[in-house]
Formats: C-alpha cells, sequence, structure tokens
C-alpha cells in the first residue's frame, strides 16, 4: 500500500515536471515577444492567396498549388499530385515538394529555420510553404500548409491549412509543430525574385535545381538575380555563363565564364571558357584559357585534371 | 589491385560517366566537347563519388515505382532531382517525413493527442482549442 503511493507520488512528479517542461513557452516565439522585430509591420495577412482545400493526404499538392498560383504561375491540386504523391507514404516526400515547385516554373528556396525569416518573407508579400508534425515525435502527423500572415500583438500565425481556409495558430504552438518538422520552410517565386531572407548556398542550390527543370532563359533569370545579390558567387556566374550558352548566346557565355575565371581561378570556368572561345573561332584564346584550367587543376582541384589536359591537347593540335 | 590502380579506376569510371552525363544533358556542337554543367562544378568536391550519385537515380525510379507511382511519372520526377537530392531520396524514401495527415484512429492515440492537443502542445483535430 506504502509503496504504491509512493509510486503514485513519485509519478505525478515527473508528470509536474515534464509539465513544466512542456509548457514552458518554446526559444524563438519567446525571444519574439519579449523582443517584437523592429522594421516589421505589426500585422500581415496576404489575403489575395487563393484557399484549395485538400482532399486527404494531399496536403502537398494543395499547399503547392496555393504558393504556385499566387506567384502567378497556373496549376491545380490534381496536377500536382502526379509529381509529389506517394501512394505508399500517404504524402508527399520534402525533397519532392521542391523539384515539384521547379517542374511548376518556379524557383523555390529553402529558408532559414527561424520564426523570424517566416515574418519577413510574409512582410515582403511571399506566402511560405511549412512542414509541420501536428502530433507528437512518436506518433507523428505530418502535414503541409501555407503561412498567409500573422500578427505580434495578438502573438498568432494565419495559414491556409488542410480544410481550413484561415487558421490562426499561437507563436508558441505553430513554433512546437514546426519544430517537430526540424523548421523546415521555402518560398516559391517565379524566377527573377528571391526570397528576402533566403541565405546564399540556399538560393544558389535552388538556382542549380531549377536549371535542371527550366528552359534556359528562365533558368537564366534565376541566375541574374542570385548575382544581383551576391555578385561574388562563382557557381551563380557559372550557371550564367552555361544558361546564356544554351540560350544561344555565346559571346555572352564568354564573357560570363570569363568574369569567374578572372575573378575565382575556377578551372571549372577556365574549361568552360576555353570550349565556348572555341565555339567563337578564338583558337589561340582558347588554348591560353584550356592552360589555365590545366595549372589550376594541378595546383587545387584535381577532380578536372583529366578534363582539363584533354581539352588542351585537342586546342594544341 | 593495388589502391592506387583502384583509385585510377574509379576516376576513369567517373569521368566517363560525367562525360556521358555532360552529353546528354547540354545537346552543343556535335564532335565539340560539351560545357561543364553548373551542377557537376558544385558537386565536383575531392572524393565526391559521381558512380554513386549516378546509380541513385535509377535507385529512385525504381523505389518510387516500388511504392504506387508510374513509369512515365517517376521518371519526369527523377529528371527534377538533382544528383544529390536523388542520392538522398534513394537512401531516405522511406524515412523521411511524407507530409499527408495520416492518423491512426485508435482510441488511445486519440486521446493522448486530445489532451496534448488541449495542453497547447499539438494541433491534431481542428475542434481542439488550447486551455492557454
Amino acid at each position: 500500500m506504502i509503496a504504491r503511493r509512493a509510486c503514485l507520488l513519485g509519478a505525478s512528479a515527473a508528470w509536474l515536471t515534464a509539465g513544466c517542461a512542456v509548457f514552458g513557452e518554446p526559444p524563438q516565439s519567446a525571444a519574439l515577444v519579449a523582443a517584437p522585430p523592429a522594421g516589421l509591420p505589426a500585422r500581415i495577412e496576404l489575403r489575395e492567396v487563393p484557399f484549395f482545400p485538400q482532399t486527404p493526404y494531399h496536403c502537398g499538392p494543395a499547399a503547392l498549388a496555393t504558393v504556385l498560383v499566387h506567384g502567378g504561375l497556373p496549376t491545380t491540386p490534381e496536377a500536382l499530385a502526379d509529381a509529389v504523391f506517394l501512394p505508399a507514404r500517404d504524402g508527399a516526400l520534402q525533397t519532392e515538394m521542391l523539384a515539384a515547385a521547379r517542374r511548376g516554373g518556379a524557383l523555390a528556396v529553402p529558408l532559414p529555420p527561424r520564426l523570424r525569416a517566416l515574418l519577413e518573407e510574409l512582410a515582403a508579400g511571399h506566402p511560405v510553404l511549412v512542414l509541420q508534425n501536428l502530433g507528437l515525435a512518436f506518433l507523428p502527423r505530418w502535414h503541409y500548409a501555407v503561412v498567409i500572415g500573422y500578427d505580434l500583438a495578438a502573438r498568432e500565425l494565419v495559414l491556409r491549412s488542410g480544410t481550413t481556409e484561415r487558421l490562426t495558430l499561437g507563436f508558441a504552438l505553430f513554433e512546437r509543430t514546426w519544430a517537430r518538422g526540424a523548421h523546415w520552410a521555402f518560398v516559391a517565386l517565379p524566377p527573377g525574385r528571391l526570397p528576402v531572407s533566403a541565405a546564399e548556398v540556399d538560393a544558389v542550390q535552388a538556382a542549380i535545381g531549377f536549371e535542371r527543370a527550366a528552359v534556359p532563359a528562365q533558368a537564366l533569370r534565376a541566375y541574374d538575380s542570385v548575382l544581383a545579390r551576391w555578385p561574388d558567387n562563382a557557381l551563380a556566374g557559372l550557371g550564367q555563363g552555361n544558361t546564356r550558352f544554351a540560350s544561344g548566346d555565346v559571346r555572352g557565355a564568354a564573357q560570363a565564364f570569363e568574369r569567374v575565371a578572372l575573378r575565382h581561378d575556377s578551372a571549372a570556368a577556365w574549361l568552360n571558357l576555353a570550349m565556348t572561345r572555341q565555339r567563337l573561332g578564338l583558337h589561340d584564346a582558347a588554348r591560353v584559357a584550356a592552360g589555365r584550367a590545366v595549372a589550376r587543376s594541378r595546383s587545387a582541384e584535381p577532380a578536372w585534371l583529366a578534363a582539363s589536359e584533354a581539352l588542351h591537347r585537342q586546342l594544341a593540335r | 589491385m593495388t589502391t592506387r590502380t583502384k583509385r585510377t579506376l574509379a576516376t576513369l569510371v567517373g569521368m566517363s560517366l560525367t562525360f556521358a552525363g555532360m552529353v546528354q544533358a547540354a545537346p552543343v556542337a556535335i564532335g565539340a566537347p560539351a560545357l561543364i554543367t553548373t551542377e557537376q562544378a558544385a558537386a565536383a568536391q575531392p572524393g565526391r563519388a559521381l558512380l554513386e550519385q549516378t546509380l541513385a537515380r535509377s535507385d529512385v525510379i525504381a523505389g518510387l515505382q516500388a511504392r504506387g507511382v508510374s513509369v512515365e511519372a517517376a521518371r519526369a520526377r527523377v529528371a527534377a532531382l538533382t544528383d544529390a537530392e536523388a542520392a538522398h531520396v534513394a537512401a531516405q524514401i522511406d524515412q523521411d517525413p511524407a507530409g499527408g495527415e495520416v492518423l491512426g484512429v485508435l482510441l488511445t492515440v486519440f486521446i493522448v493527442l486530445l489532451v496534448t492537443d488541449i495542453l497547447g502542445f499539438t494541433k491534431v483535430f481542428p475542434f481542439t482549442r488550447t486551455i492557454r
């Protein structure tokens, strides 16, 4: 009897301790409430964002259609289901959500894992697609939704979610469900526009992925926008050259490759510059560039050594 | 086989696969070598196994098919993935979160989640309001 009571007492103590941990305000919401971000409007709601009520298990296609149509890229959840739905998993994978956005004509850029980044995007007029785990870590209920607004005073977010056109969630509750999905979020915009909060590496990777799915002229716009914000990015410069070349602008491609080659001494840029100059009939200049590719590969980028030497040999003939 | 021979062989196979990829990716002047793609430049870090990434693509197509996606849809879906993404999907297709709102309706599960919903810890049911 005594043992049993002790056990119950122990159990209640454990429950109380766990309760405190659960009830503590999640860190990002607490920080937001303690120090409301300067420079952001107190309240935003992107009312014009369309609503596609989801059918069972199809929150992925519905959420994706919401952001694409808002970005001026016409589509439907039904059309997108073929691109993302995985029947055996009754849902859609994150990687495929990004890839399907590309196929739909949008540059999909993951955001930094911060609540603040979501608010900045909303203030810039960009709805944010988020992954939530609405259940618990051991009872997951994965869900995609679109955040369309916030209210700093009321401490809540507004979402298009599932079959609810306007769902309001408190910062704390949203953060718990979002943290269980590893704070995953992305913004999908037509090429030429970039999310305001995106990190350089994420924007570049997004453009590289987009180049795979888009026509060269569209991919070029994505690289141009990345370079406008981060002019020193070597990969974006290379992408600019490649997409200009693929669009038929060989001279413009040579300029882009030359810029990257001179600024970064990149073996890949020297190689592409050599091939582009050869295409333009500038054989001597092409041979010089190939020589620089060989030298750079030998000193720092062995991955391109074989290709550089082969090209150099061919041009020397 | 010595390590050196193995390495040379791996490089050769890798390079030929890269070259095959380039030919396929960029239809430029026949006979001229193709440009290095942006994706290849991004992936060209020392020790990166190009061979594995190429194999990952066929793995993903097979994996999607095995999970109910048609052949044509699977091919189109894989074509939109970068090599790195294809490798990730190939490895994680059954482990990654799949957003879709799935829920077993077992009574205990229902009650646990109902309680956590009311405590403001989860948001499974549309009809719950948190007590805080």
